[in-house]
């Protein structure tokens, strides 16, 4: 049961970063680009907590933590960088 | 035995909303109809992924684990506040809108002022 439901997991999970980097190389515009970079960094964590889960250990935990911190910072600079053109002013 | 079938189900739950929300990335059709998917049924999915974390790990160890629950908060913070300055940077770029309302004045009726 739960092997099944790993494998599926991993298949879906991969075809969302799959499509997310179709919207990424796509994107008409910079914005959008910078969402599907948001919405891949949310499915890598999503990625590793399934990792973690199939070899039965939380040695991910902390890297799943630093992804999600340092993606948030991405996010936030490149929006800033959009609308103001510097990110510290 | 149960604890492995409500794993599977939070298992299947998350994967499936993080599948929507990426394929709403891609389908839907001018951008603030695209940051709709990923900002609500991507979060909503790895929050479900992530609670099967939790519960798979207090089953195989003893005690709560909770360390899974600290990113799930996190992203629950996270997500909403980039959403929020992903759309005004959009709406600083003229992203344009394939909605069929008239367009809106947000606040600014000057187009050449900074948002």
């Amino acid at each position: 049961m739960l092997t099944f439901a790993l494998t599926f997991g991993f298949t879906a999970m991969g075809l969302a970063m799959l499509l997310n980097i179709v919207r990424l190389v796509k994107g008409p515009d910079t914005v959008d680009r910078v969402t599907a970079l948001d919405t891949l960094y949310i499915n890598t964590i999503a990625v590793l907590m399934l990792v973690g889960i199939r070899i039965g250990s939380d040695i991910f935990f902390e890297a799943a933590l630093l992804i999600a911190m340092m993606g948030f910072v991405g996010t936030v600079a490149l929006a800033k960088h959009i609308r103001r053109g510097s990110i510290i002013e | 035995m149960i604890g492995e079938l409500v794993v599977s189900l939070f298992i299947l739950v998350g994967a499936t909303f993080a599948l929507i929300g990426s394929i709403g990335l891609v389908r839907l059709p001018d951008f603030y109809t695209r940051l709709h998917g990923p900002t609500k049924a991507t979060t909503l999915g790895v929050g479900a992924l992530l609670l099967a974390s939790v519960i798979y790990f207090s089953a195989l160890r003893e005690g709560l684990s909770l360390h899974e629950a600290l990113i799930t908060l996190f992203l629950f913070m996270t997500a909403p506040v980039s959403a929020h300055l992903l759309v005004r940077a959009g709406l600083h770029h003229r992203v344009e809108s394939r909605s069929r309302a008239p367009a809106e004045d947000h606040g600014h009726p000057d187009p050449e002022a900074p948002i």
